[in-house]
């Protein structure tokens, strides 16, 4: 029966040394191993879950770049349309600018030219009349040297007068 | 091939040992006259005041312990040694005014005017008490060297902890850590809950390392089995802590569904109160006795099987004696930790149960 029989000493002496040891475990032991432990566990967790946002972000940031690159892509064929219309309507505003500019001065050119001619057509009867003059002066003069000759245009004359 | 030659090899070996123990061991057992193994076991199964370490050519060679008693007269110390290995009452030691005898590993006070003891015819002492004796037996001072044993490996752990930056286990850590972690994830979390489990984290990792590591030092030959976890003392203590934690940590709840059940009829309720009331006691009373026997037992058939040895009398039997207690030895490593876990475990179920929220 004695080996059922719990022993006062032994009794006394594993209550106080357990309780010492649990004391000095706790303090020394188990505080540092289980408060680094679950800071591990928790360090763990904290980079998986910035690791998953970091993924979220990623996709965000793709879908912002491809938003961004279709928008840019947009504009700049909106650009394109935009300059080539520009660039059209300059050239045809030029084409057109410079077929009035062209007409204008054809025409200016034909007045010119004709007034031009004018005034040569103009010179010309006018050297025509003083060469006509001439002529006839010296004609006349030569009619007029001799005598019977003055006389024959007078009377031709006359008889031009008579005639009428 | 190389099997078969190991295995000749090893079956070699275990032929020759016993062998060359056998020598030395039969001069004792003749010496003894008569080989009793009831009396052997037992002996290395209780407790002792001294660390008997072997016998060389009769003359024992033991580590004295102190003993110390709490007598009429107050305190008395002495060592062990003062008895010189006497176990059966011969040798009287006189101190602090009264006379000591140790008999069957127990110390008697001699009743005032006897000079030596005297037996009635069932060999009890009758003119001798018992005071109370509070001495450091062969178990308190294994309990203390596992308990210096425990604080040397656990804190070394803890400081791994607190020298590295990043907290990673190495060295020791890294054994100590899985085992610490087991005791959380796989004992105190699904036993008491999430919520508050963390409480009652150091009472339960303490009792398992210091169960279990007591159980190893059992195990441990030289040490002549110093038995601690196998004496219903220290299993009694840890029963009761865990019974008094059990009980200061019982909420509403608990105490409802011990003296008035719920969802019940009310005689039902009247009929489960006493076994509810009963169940508070067999809980740890059932903690001390599972470790108790599951660690003596151990270690009754270990002994049993050497002393088969003995009680035949003849070489031929050492070799299956050996053979199997080499094979319940395993067993009986493999059991330390069960025996620590389940103790463990259970004690954890009872915070669990003390602390549950009623359910709704």
């Amino acid at each position: 029966m004695d080996l059922v029989n719990p022993g006062f000493g032994l009794v006394f002496w594993t209550a106080i040394t357990f309780l010492i040891l649990l004391g000095i475990l706790r303090k020394f032991a188990w505080k540092p191993i289980l408060g680094a432990v679950s800071e591990r566990e928790e360090s763990i967790k904290n980079a998986l879950q910035s690791a998953e946002d970091a993924k979220k972000d990623m996709q965000n940031l793709q879908a912002d770049n491809e938003r961004i690159l279709k928008e840019a892509r947009a504009e700049r064929d909106a650009m394109l349309k935009e300059a080539r219309e520009l660039k059209e309507g300059i050239i045809s505003e030029a084409k057109e600018q410079a077929k009035s500019e062209g007409d204008k001065m054809i025409k200016q050119a034909q007045a010119t030219i004709e007034s031009e001619k004018k005034a040569a057509v103009a010179d010309i009867k006018k050297q025509v009349a003083n060469l006509s003059i001439d002529i006839a002066e010296k004609v006349i003069k030569e009619e007029l040297s001799d005598k019977k000759k003055q006389e024959k245009l007078v009377q031709d004359m006359l008889g031009d007068i008579e005639l009428n | 091939m190389r099997i078969g030659n190991l295995s000749a090899f090893i079956l070699g070996i275990l032929m020759i040992i016993p062998l060359s123990g056998f020598a030395k061991d039969n001069e004792v057992v003749e010496s003894d006259k008569k080989f009793d193994p009831n009396e052997m076991i037992m002996h290395h199964v209780k407790d002792a005041h001294e660390f008997h370490i072997i016998d060389i050519d009769n003359e024992s060679i033991s580590i004295p312990l102190p003993i110390i008693l709490w007598t009429d007269s107050g305190l008395t110390t002495f060592m062990s040694s003062e008895f010189h290995h006497d176990d059966n009452g011969t040798v009287v030691v006189e101190k602090n005014g009264g006379k000591f005898v140790k008999l069957h590993e127990k110390i008697y006070q001699l009743n005032e005017g006897a000079t030596a003891v005297e037996f009635d015819d069932k060999h009890h002492p009758v003119n001798a008490s018992k005071p109370l004796d509070i001495s450091i037996t062969r178990n308190v001072f294994m309990m203390w060297v596992s308990v210096l044993v425990l604080i040397l490996i656990f804190t070394a752990a803890a400081r791994v902890y607190k020298r590295s930056e990043d907290k990673v286990p190495t060295g020791i850590a890294g054994f100590i850590e899985p085992l610490v972690v087991f005791v959380r994830d796989e004992i105190a979390k699904p036993m008491i809950g999430e919520k508050k489990y963390k409480r009652y984290m150091p009472y339960l990792l303490t009792i398992f390392f210091f169960i279990w590591i007591n159980n190893i030092f059992g195990l441990i030959p030289i040490l002549n089995g110093a038995n601690l976890s196998g004496n219903i003392a220290f299993t009694c203590t840890l029963a009761v802590f865990t019974f008094i934690i059990t009980t200061f940590s019982g909420n509403k709840n608990y105490w409802k569904h011990i003296f008035w059940m719920p969802g019940v009829p009310v005689p039902m309720k009247i009929f489960l109160m006493p076994i509810e009331l009963i169940g508070i006691f067999t809980k740890p009373i059932s903690l001390m006795i599972r470790l108790f026997a599951n660690i003596t037992a151990g270690h009754i058939i270990i002994l049993a099987l050497m002393s088969l040895i003995f009680i035949f009398e003849t070489v031929a039997v050492a070799p299956i004696s050996v053979l199997f207690s080499l094979f319940i030895t395993v067993i009986e490593i493999v059991v330390t930790a069960i025996q620590a876990y389940i103790f463990t475990i259970l004690s954890a179920l009872y915070f669990g149960m003390a602390t549950e929220e009623e359910h709704h």
